[in-house]
């Protein structure tokens, strides 16, 4: 006797379900998995901008308010007279990148963990990008576009506003 | 001439009569049991229900919850199995915090107060304090509970030094109970999170020197809702009815898959 060939029960595997398949209703499956490392990066670039910011920020504080006159000293021609030294420049920009990444990255951990609806939590990212695009962008540009030498429209130093070094040039 | 010596078993709190019979002579006590419940067949938002007992000296909130169950209102629903902190069903969130209701002595609570009982957070409740436990153990099935390993089965038990063995003994302790995964505040936002007992529970095989299959598991938590949720709260810590160092653990997973892709 010939035997009928059934199709589906050739290979077996075909005609069971993988286990636990659509046993498991929908709503309790995660929203959708990321395959990268990016939130290892997120963990790993935290810890290491902060320890590089308790550096940083413990001797920006320092020179600014502890050595010399203190804080007496900080007025427009103290900044201008640090920007016109590289280090500084250098100093300050690394500051302002690490710590608004830091601080970034910060506040979407905490949407991430405070939001609840996924529209609350794109809405408050979005905010959150574009200021910190705009702080990042407008310090790094003040840092490297910086005129210490204010003049006024005849070509003269600003009195009392532009620091001492300004007059020798 | 030194010699060892055994530490003397501290005296019982429970003050035992020093005459009378049995159970008659244990001292006993009022407290009021505060229950938060709630039923949709009977009302739409939850409630709380009081209830003042007379308990013993060697009674737990699990006798309470009998006692009302038995005695007052039988309609009062709640898990329990084996009574003796080993199968992990009655976790609940005692006096705000998530024990075992079988693991705690209600002369260990201020029993001068009432002691507040409800269901664990951030799972849905279905009746009182039963909650679905499905969402925990979908994220515990994903880290794949059991031992894979690709060499052929040895015709004896696969050997391992005691040292290979302590390396995960601590997180071999877990009962499943959801205590530590129900007490974390980012696994209450929006539940997406692994949550820490699927962390122990993978730490348990990742750490495993009989299991060839760590890697697969490094490379499920290392999800966006797996180990880097963890902002290292410690409540899990401090839930676990096991003494598991459920942080700690996780931190261990997380170094791992950091060492990995170095
Ligand atoms: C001074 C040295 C600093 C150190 C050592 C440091 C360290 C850290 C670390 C390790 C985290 C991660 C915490 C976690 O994952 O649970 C963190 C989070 C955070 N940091 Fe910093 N940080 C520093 C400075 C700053 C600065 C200057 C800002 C603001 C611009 C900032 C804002 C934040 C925010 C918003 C978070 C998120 C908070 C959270 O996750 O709960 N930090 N910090
Ligand atoms: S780690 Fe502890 S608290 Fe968490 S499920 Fe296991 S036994 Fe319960
Ligand atoms: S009833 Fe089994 S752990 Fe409490």
């Amino acid at each position: 006797m010939a035997t009928q060939a059934n199709p589906e029960a050739v290979l077996p595997a075909q005609g069971i379900e993988a286990p636990r398949s659509g046993r498991i209703d929908p709503k309790y499956l995660r929203s959708r998995t990321s395959r990268s490392n990016f939130e290892m990066m997120a963990w790993v670039f935290m810890r290491v901008s902060g320890a590089a910011l308790v550096v940083l920020i413990f001797v920006h504080l320092w020179v600014n308010l502890m050595v010399g006159d203190g804080i007496h000293q900080i007025d427009f021609s103290f900044v201008a007279g640090k920007w016109a030294n590289p280090v500084w420049q250098f100093w300050d920009l690394t500051m302002l990148w690490l710590a608004m990444l830091h601080g970034t990255n910060g506040m979407r951990t905490i949407i991430n963990d405070y939001a609840e609806k996924d529209s609350t939590r794109a809405w408050l990212k979005a905010i959150l990008y574009l200021s910190a695009a705009v702080i990042i962008i407008l310090g790094t540009m003040v840092i490297f576009t910086f005129e210490p030498c204010l003049t006024d429209e005849a070509g003269n130093l600003l009195e009392g506003v532009a620091p001492e070094f300004c007059h020798g040039v | 001439m030194s010699t060892a010596t055994v530490e003397n078993e501290p005296a019982s709190t429970v003050d035992l009569g020093e005459s009378g019979d049995g159970a008659g002579a244990i001292e006993s006590f009022e407290v009021t049991l505060k229950v938060r419940r709630y039923d949709p067949e009977r009302a739409e938002d939850a409630w709380w229900d009081e209830w003042t007992l007379t308990m013993y000296g060697t009674d737990r909130v699990l006798d309470a919850l009998h006692k009302v169950k038995w005695e007052i209102d039988g309609s009062l629903t709640f898990r329990r199995s084996c009574a003796h902190g080993i199968c992990g069903s009655d976790a609940m969130r005692i006096n705000g915090r998530n024990r075992l209701a079988c693991k705690t002595l209600l002369k260990d609570l201020d029993t001068s107060k009432p002691i507040t009982v409800e269901a664990i957070k951030g799972l849905p409740i279905e009746k009182d304090l039963i909650v679905d436990m499905e969402p925990f153990f979908q994220s515990y099935r994903e880290i794949m509970p059991f031992l894979i390993n690709n060499s052929p089965a040895p015709t004896a038990e696969r050997l391992q030094s005691p040292e290979d063995r302590e390396r995960f003994d601590d997180t071999t302790k877990c009962i499943l109970c959801a205590a530590c995964t129900s007490s974390c505040p980012v696994f209450w936002t929006d539940g997406q999170y692994f949550g820490p007992a699927a962390i122990v529970n993978a730490h348990r095989f990742i750490f495993d020197s009989r299991d060839d299959a760590g890697d697969m598991r490094l490379e499920v938590l290392n999800d966006k809702e797996g180990v880097w949720r963890c902002r290292t709260t410690f409540n899990c810590t401090d839930a676990c009815p096991r003494g598991i160092e459920v942080t700690k653990a996780i931190q261990e997973v997380k170094t791992a898959i950091i060492t990995r892709s170095l």
